[in-house]
């Protein structure tokens, strides 16, 4: 191999008494797609972040070209040829296309934006993805998802200079068609020379686009090859620290009574027609790529969305209802957005347990706080939540713990069905090995367990069935024996 | 119509909120004349409607910018009257008038300065520290002022914006109005066409984009709260011209009238949006309601839930324009 473009060594950074990382080693040679992968908080971003310029590392050495490198600042790193593309789109909704590409360098004269020139540096950014029909007067907020992430790469691309191009989880927020023109843009990209970082934990989008890939672990760099040598077990093997199948208690299950039926069900966009039947007793796992509308089932399945058409049963009541009323029958739903939607991140633990059930903490109308402790404490010991008590506001947990306090509200609510809408993103590997115990044992006592998850081991490893979404059509559920991470992976991908 | 051409209308309606107040500021001109047709579309009552907008109008044209930044200031009130207790000391203590208003566009800027470094340094939000600026800057006027109407003596910052004598009727409007249309061409090419403006938006819009993209951001919000106050020091001037007192108790919840024009004018207090055009509009269309209203003997109560009403209204219609485009 030659010169590297970008070579890491030994870099370590701490917040207050964590490291974030020690000793990383990353080394990404020009016209590579190189690939870094970790469970979240592997320390993948607080490394971005030092590259980009947000961070400054305490220990360590970055050679850029085979020159050190500290950019002061990210409008610094940019200047000097470090471009990042962020997971959460980082543009000003209301400026105008042209704007956005050129925010913070824009060309000027005694503060008066040169407009044609700007044109001009944007139009050119956007010919190098061969996408100048994007018009650069249009707000940009206006403009499809896709189609704006397309502006922020093109951002990255404005300065001349750029070298190194870092995309961190550039696919959370898009449909597979726009995932692949993403990929054909990337791979052009290279062809050109540059350097692309790609961070993401789905290893199958790793295994498409890469040449290269690094695992991190617990901040510090546990591996690193080619991506045609290193087998996919492998790679899950250094993520995780120890083998997949310790992760996944099994327990065989016996299902009984069907709790919830539904059957032709379409929304407003997606699903159109989902039909599936979920006994007590058994965890039915929905795969399927992100934006295929497993998300917008699961509202549909507890009343936040209207229902198109289609029946939905619960036991033995029909029809749509909202969510007060499916609490009511028993339905429990932990949203997948656990920040915005799933918990009231201010209040405290005790509040966020006992919000669907407050009745029978007190007299009357009243909720007596002792009870509320006392009963939340049961769940805080049964699902090993991590708090200094239970009047501490969620916020201060960690992904892990925020996530169980989620699933102990439904405990607490006593629910019988679990619409568990990927409960696993973003936390750590042991809270991880606790909620697959919990959902084991949830199915044991004879509850019912419908789990949206994007990571095929997971739905492999816990599920009874399995259905693949795509495009907003179910598929059939079947038996976990009868498939593999590669079945699912192409009926997600729409070619079984 | 095509769909395509009733969609680019539609979007195009959505990026120039000015429209839609301009058009019920139009609409509603066309009422009142035709309900009142001897006393409200004589030439004397529009120049009087346009003088009575000077005030607030300016105060406007910087709230625009504290709005597009995503802040709010409540403290214009308070400075405008601290502006007109400032001028008539100056002007009492033999300091021309020139110097005395410059004096008092300067005190108000120095109230910007106080709001702007307090948000940025102390991260407390806009709308607590200039809650409190708004309660200190008084106090601070009526002890100045030892809780009295300060007299000045006659000069010509009297005459600002009242009516023209018989001789100069040739310009058409007084010198006050005027300026405040040269502030609002200098602020629309500031906003439009500068770096500091993009900045603006970009901040407004999203804060977290514009430090990733280099952009100054607390100086940017230092700036613009200074420019804001200042605008309101200048507003302190036109008060103080019709006043032609030093008044501490002035101008009490005017900054309510000037948030409630930026608002009509297509102004989100979620930030990245408004535009001076569309504020100037918004505050002619309250001078309007409230001149047609006592035109049409409508009682003071009456004018007041009018007026509640319409700022309502114009949000709601220009939030369901938004929704529109987006779908």
């Amino acid at each position: 191999m030659s010169e590297p473009r970008l070579r890491i060594s030994h870099v370590s950074k701490r917040f207050g008494p964590t490291a974030a990382l020690s000793g990383v080693r990353l080394s990404v040679a020009p016209a590579e797609v190189h690939a870094v992968v970790g469970e979240n908080g592997a320390g993948k971003s607080t490394l971005m972040k030092i590259l980009s310029g947000a961070l400054t590392p305490d220990d360590g050495d970055i050679l850029l070209d085979g020159s050190p490198y500290c950019p002061a600042d990210p409008l610094d790193a940019r200047r000097r040829g470090v471009a990042m593309v962020y997971q959460e789109l980082s543009l000003a909704p209301h400026l105008s296309v042209a704007d956005n590409i050129l925010l913070g360098d824009e060309p000027s004269t005694a503060g008066f934006v040169r407009p044609a020139e700007r044109d001009a540096r944007a139009r050119a950014a956007l010919e190098q993805l061969d996408r100048a029909d994007i018009p650069l007067g249009a707000r940009t907020g206006d403009l499809p998802l896709a189609v704006q992430q397309l502006v922020e790469v093109a951002r990255s691309l404005a300065q001349s200079a750029t070298r190194v191009l870092i995309l961190d989880e550039p696919t959370s927020s898009l449909a597979d068609d726009d995932v692949r023109r993403l990929f054909t843009m990337i791979r052009r990209l290279r062809d050109r020379g540059l350097s692309v970082i790609y961070i993401s934990h789905v290893l199958e989008e790793v295994r498409a686009i890469a040449d290269r890939l690094t695992v991190l672990r617990d901040g510090a760099t546990v591996g690193e090859g080619a991506v045609a040598d290193t087998p996919t077990t492998d790679i899950v093997r250094m993520m995780a620290g120890r083998q997949l199948d310790e992760l996944f208690p099994r327990s065989p299950h016996t299902p009984t009574e069907t709790i919830l039926e539904f059957s032709g069900v379409a929304g407003v966009r997606k699903p159109d027609a989902a039909s599936l039947s979920l006994r007590r007793g058994e965890v039915v796992g929905i795969g399927g790529l992100v934006g295929a509308g497993r998300t917008e089932l699961m509202r549909l399945l507890f009343g936040l969305d209207p229902v198109r058409r289609g029946t939905i049963r619960v036991a033995s009541r029909n029809g749509w209802a909202r969510p007060r009323r499916r609490l009511e029958q028993g339905v429990g739903l932990v949203s997948e957005d656990r920040k915005e939607e799933g918990l009231a991140l201010a209040l405290s633990v005790a509040d966020n347990v006992t919000l669907t059930k407050l009745r029978g903490l007190g007299p009357g109308p009243f909720v007596l706080p002792s009870r509320q402790q006392h009963a939340s404490s049961t769940w805080v010991d049964r699902l090993r939540i991590k708090c200094r008590s239970t009047a501490q506001s969620v916020r201060e947990l960690s992904g892990g713990n925020q996530q169980k306090v989620a699933i102990a509200r439904l405990l607490h609510h006593d629910a019988d069905v679990y619409l568990l809408d990927e409960p696993t993103r973003g936390i750590d590997v042991g809270s991880k090995a606790d909620i697959y115990a919990l959902v084991d044992k949830l199915a044991l006592a004879g509850k019912a367990v419908l789990l949206v998850s994007s990571y095929l081991p997971e739905l492999l490893g816990v599920c009874d069935r399995v259905s693949v979404m795509h495009r907003g059509h179910l598929g059939p559920a079947r038996p976990v024996a009868d498939l593999t991470e590669h079945d699912l992976l192409m009926e997600a991908t729409g070619q079984a | 119509m095509s769909t395509d051409s009733r969609h680019r209308v539609a979007q195009w309606l959505a990026r120039n909120s000015w429209v839609g107040p301009l058009v019920a500021l139009i609409v509603l001109y066309v009422l009142l004349a035709v309900l009142v047709p001897d006393t409200f579309p004589t030439a004397g009552n529009v120049r009087t409607m346009i003088r009575q907008t000077t005030v607030v109008g300016i105060a406007a044209l910087g709230m625009t910018l504290v709005v597009i930044l995503g802040g709010i200031d409540l403290s214009v009130g308070s400075t405008v009257a601290l502006t007109t207790v400032v001028i008539a000391y100056l002007l009492q203590a033999g300091v021309s008038p020139m110097m005395a208003a410059a004096g008092g566009v300067m005190m108000g800027a120095a109230c910007g300065v106080f709001n702007g470094v307090l948000i940025t340094s102390l991260r407390v939000m806009p709308f607590i520290v200039t809650l409190g600026a708004m309660g200190i800057i008084r106090g601070a006027a009526k002890g100045l002022a030892h809780e009295q109407k300060i007299d000045a003596p006659v000069t010509w910052l009297n005459n600002l914006i009242a009516e023209l004598p018989d001789g100069s009727r040739w310009q058409l409007l007084p010198p006050g109005v005027w300026l405040l249309v040269i502030l609002a061409v200098v602020v629309t090419v500031l906003l439009r066409y500068t770096r500091f403006g993009r900045h603006v938006f970009a901040v407004g819009s999203n804060e977290q984009t514009a430090r990733l993209c280099g952009v100054n951001v607390p100086g940017v919000k230092v700036a613009v709260y200074v420019i804001s106050s200042a605008l309101a020091g200048i507003a302190g001037i036109m008060q103080f011209s019709r006043l032609t007192v030093g008044d501490p108790t002035v101008a009490n919840g005017l900054e309510l009238d000037v948030i409630a024009a930026v608002v009509i004018g297509g102004g989100t207090l979620s930030g990245g949006e408004g535009s001076i055009l569309g504020s100037i509009v918004g505050a002619m269309l309250m001078t309007e309601i409230k001149t047609g209203g006592t035109h049409l003997g409508l009682s003071n109560w009456v004018q007041e839930i009018i007026t509640g009403v319409i700022i309502i209204v114009a949000v709601a219609l220009d939030r369901l324009r938004h929704r529109r485009t987006a779908a």
